[in-house]
């Protein structure tokens, strides 16, 4: 099983370049949907059909994949905007610094200190380049809606990692780290939503009232 | 017991949600906020009690508990005045928010698992949030998606640190991949050190974006500033503490595995950071609020220089963090009022507070003395103690810059404060009045400051003696 992680985790990283360099926002957000219902999937091919692999992957799934989506669309769709994104640094440049990122995570992964069993899987370079791909997202783009994107990547990145160690994670812990990522993006939109009827625009680029 | 008190303050929220009157419903923050504090009183004065891989206390977590329940009891007194001043505003959701801010702040502090502890601090992040954005205004609005995404994104990062510091135990071979702390910290010299190094690098800026350590405190402003000031005197008094404790974890971690000096020196570095950034910003700074905001980060930056020195400036900084609480209490609370008597927080309309609102004014402007180190304020003994330490273990240029900037910190604060204070009376267009509850709790912490200055009991003495201790090496 453990070999199917690979062209899984190869996925994973396809949906980084493509929310990238996607201009369209709902399709941005169906995509990392996509990516999070795909990871729902590692732990069960990683650690095999065991009860914490499973009530984790549904978590998983039923968060990543379907709820925090769910909300996005409907913040879009709430606030009317289909809009294209205007990014502080354009597509292309930014999905180069994507790939050159990526590149840089699968290199740095060979000289990490792992343990021996996982000197072979694409599991930390995926992690590290998903993480690099949400911290790009985040400083890149002007819509809120698309850093909460960023943030859920960010968190994607290192959901993959704690795969690797779902043996330290209680159930309880991983529910409740779960569920945080729910509330926190639950509270984001509406604060998205606020944004949106005050300024009438997304883009965070009107908050500068306060500085010194 | 301890269960109760993280659990507790959830019921009350529940209730508070139900209850269909105004006044019944601020009510229930003092009644609640006085039991948790005599329930933490009873649990760290009580026997020992089993101890729990989940949650337990040690003499930090006591420490850290019975400050954050005392800060939250005065400002919860507060509330019901300030709550009836904004009834156009509504108590619905803020009443319930700072209740479960109560509860996940507790559950940070007594976690004895790194896993359970980043999801108390989360949950902080998150009710906090609605609590930033009571005023309901664009300003309001910019400083919360501010501190949301700065905060969790930090947060994120902390987690990562975490998973790393639970992969240093997995590579190192010698124990099976765990985030209990006591276990980490009875195998720590078996964690693989890479790994413990990056985790504790993550933490750091993790948790310290959240305790506001400069680089990482360009939230705080913003936040401190549009918030409420009883908000402001949770998040600058206990909510910095918590956020302190979980780095001061790591510290006891890296401190196990005999890396403490490196953890400590990279404390120490952002500590002068954090000084050297607050006083820059301070000179000159037209907002009240957003100077003790500054005044939060230059208190966050002492902290870490007192643990990053260690030795006695480690007892220093632990007295510091009870000074600093109380201190933040009582200036943010004075400064609200001064806020809502003006009906601003800034320099061109708030002046003469001493004249126009003597019991406010004046308690803001001790409260400024307090802060600032001026003897005999607790903050004076404190910063002494940590100074003391620091000349002490022969880092002499690191105490004369940290005088300079402390020197610096006052001038730059005092001009402000003495601006907004000093001068003639002026027609007042609120229909602000201070009343009983709104100076009782600025001014007992006050009281309290001064007393800590004056005279340091022998049980808290022992108390601060052992939080230290955890910090050195134990051999």
């Amino acid at each position: 099983m453990l070999e199917l992680t690979n062209p899984l985790l190869l996925a994973v990283i396809l949906i980084n370049f493509y929310t990238l360099g996607s201009a369209r926002l709902v399709a941005c957000v169906r995509v990392v949907a996509l990516q999070g219902a795909l990871l729902a999937l590692l732990p069960l091919l990683s650690h095999g059909f065991t009860f914490h692999a499973m009530v984790l992957a549904a978590e998983a799934f039923c968060f990543k994949g379907v709820v925090i989506p769910w909300l996005l669309l409907r913040a879009i769709h709430r606030v009317r905007i289909r809009r294209e994104m205007e990014p502080i640094v354009g597509f292309v440049p930014t999905l180069i610094l994507g790939v050159l990122t990526t590149v840089g995570a699968f290199l740095f992964a060979d000289l990490l200190p792992l343990a021996p069993e996982h000197h072979d899987g694409m599991f930390v370079p995926t992690a590290l380049a998903t993480m690099f791909s949400g911290f790009l997202l985040l400083i890149t783009r002007r819509k809120a809606i698309t850093q909460i994107l960023g943030y859920l990547m960010l968190e994607n990145g290192i959901f993959i990692f704690a795969v690797l160690l779902s043996a330290a994670m209680p159930f309880m812990v991983e529910a409740g780290i779960l569920l945080d990522l729910l509330v926190g993006v639950f509270v984001m939109g509406i604060v998205v939503n606020q944004i949106s009827r005050e300024f009438s625009t997304l883009n965070t680029e009107r908050l500068t009232a306060l500085k010194e | 017991m301890l269960l109760l008190l993280i659990l507790f303050p959830l019921a009350v929220a529940l209730l508070a949600l139900l209850l269909p009157w105004y006044q019944a419903r601020s009510w229930l923050l003092p009644v609640s906020g006085a039991l948790h504090l005599l329930m933490a009183g009873v649990t760290v004065a009580g026997p020992g009690h089993a101890p729990s891989p989940w949650i337990a206390l040690d003499a930090l977590s006591s420490l850290v508990l019975i400050v954050t329940s005392l800060l939250y009891f005065g400002c919860a007194v507060y509330a019901v005045g300030y709550l009836d001043l904004r009834r156009d505003r509504g108590n619905k959701t803020i009443v319930p928010c700072l209740l479960v801010f109560l509860s996940a702040m507790t559950l940070a502090i007594a976690a004895r698992h790194l896993g359970l502890l980043w999801m108390a601090v989360e949950a902080t992040t998150l009710a906090s949030a609605p609590l930033i954005y009571y005023n309901r205004n664009r300003l309001s609005i910019e400083a919360t998606w501010k501190y949301l995404l700065l905060c969790s994104v930090g947060i994120a990062l902390a987690l990562l640190g975490i998973l790393f510091i639970a992969y240093a135990a997995l590579a190192g071979g010698g124990m099976p991949a765990t985030l209990q702390l006591d276990t980490l910290l009875a195998g720590a010299t078996q964690l693989s050190r890479p790994w413990l190094h990056a985790g504790y690098v993550f933490l750091l800026v993790g948790f310290g974006t959240k305790m506001g350590l400069a680089p990482l405190h360009s939230w705080k402003p913003d936040a401190y500033g549009e918030a409420p000031g009883m908000v402001g005197a949770l998040l600058a008094g206990g909510l910095t503490s918590v956020a302190f404790l979980a780095i001061l974890r790591a510290v006891q971690l890296m401190t196990a595995a005999g890396d403490g000096a490196m953890a400590r020196q990279a404390l120490l570095g952002m500590g002068l950071l954090s000084l050297l950034i607050a006083a820059i910003f301070m000179v000159r700074q037209p907002d009240i609020k957003r100077l003790l905001a500054y005044s939060s980060v230059e208190h966050m930056g002492i902290l870490a220089i007192g643990v990053g020195i260690g030795g006695l400036a480690t007892f220093g900084a632990m007295l510091h963090l009870v000074n600093n609480a109380l201190t933040k209490g009582c200036l943010f609370l004075s400064a609200g009022n001064i806020q809502r008597a003006y009906d601003s927080k800034r320099l061109s309309k708030v002046h003469g507070a001493l004249a126009t609102l003597p019991i406010s004014g004046s308690i803001f402007l001790a409260g400024f003395l307090a802060i600032t180190g001026s003897p005999p304020f607790g903050l004076f003994m404190s910063e002494f103690t940590i100074l003391r330490g620091i000349f002490g273990s022969g880092q002499t240029w690191i105490g004369l810059l940290m005088v300079l900037l402390l020197a610096m910190v006052f001038i730059g604060m005092g001009a402000t404060v003495l601006t907004a204070t000093q001068g003639e009376p002026v027609k007042l267009e609120s229909a602000y009045k201070d009343n009983f509850l709104l100076v009782i709790s600025p001014l007992l912490f006050l009281l309290l400051v001064l007393l800590l200055g004056v005279y340091l009991p022998e049980p808290l003495q022992n108390a601060l003696r052992e939080a230290a201790a955890l910090l050195e090496v134990q051999l």
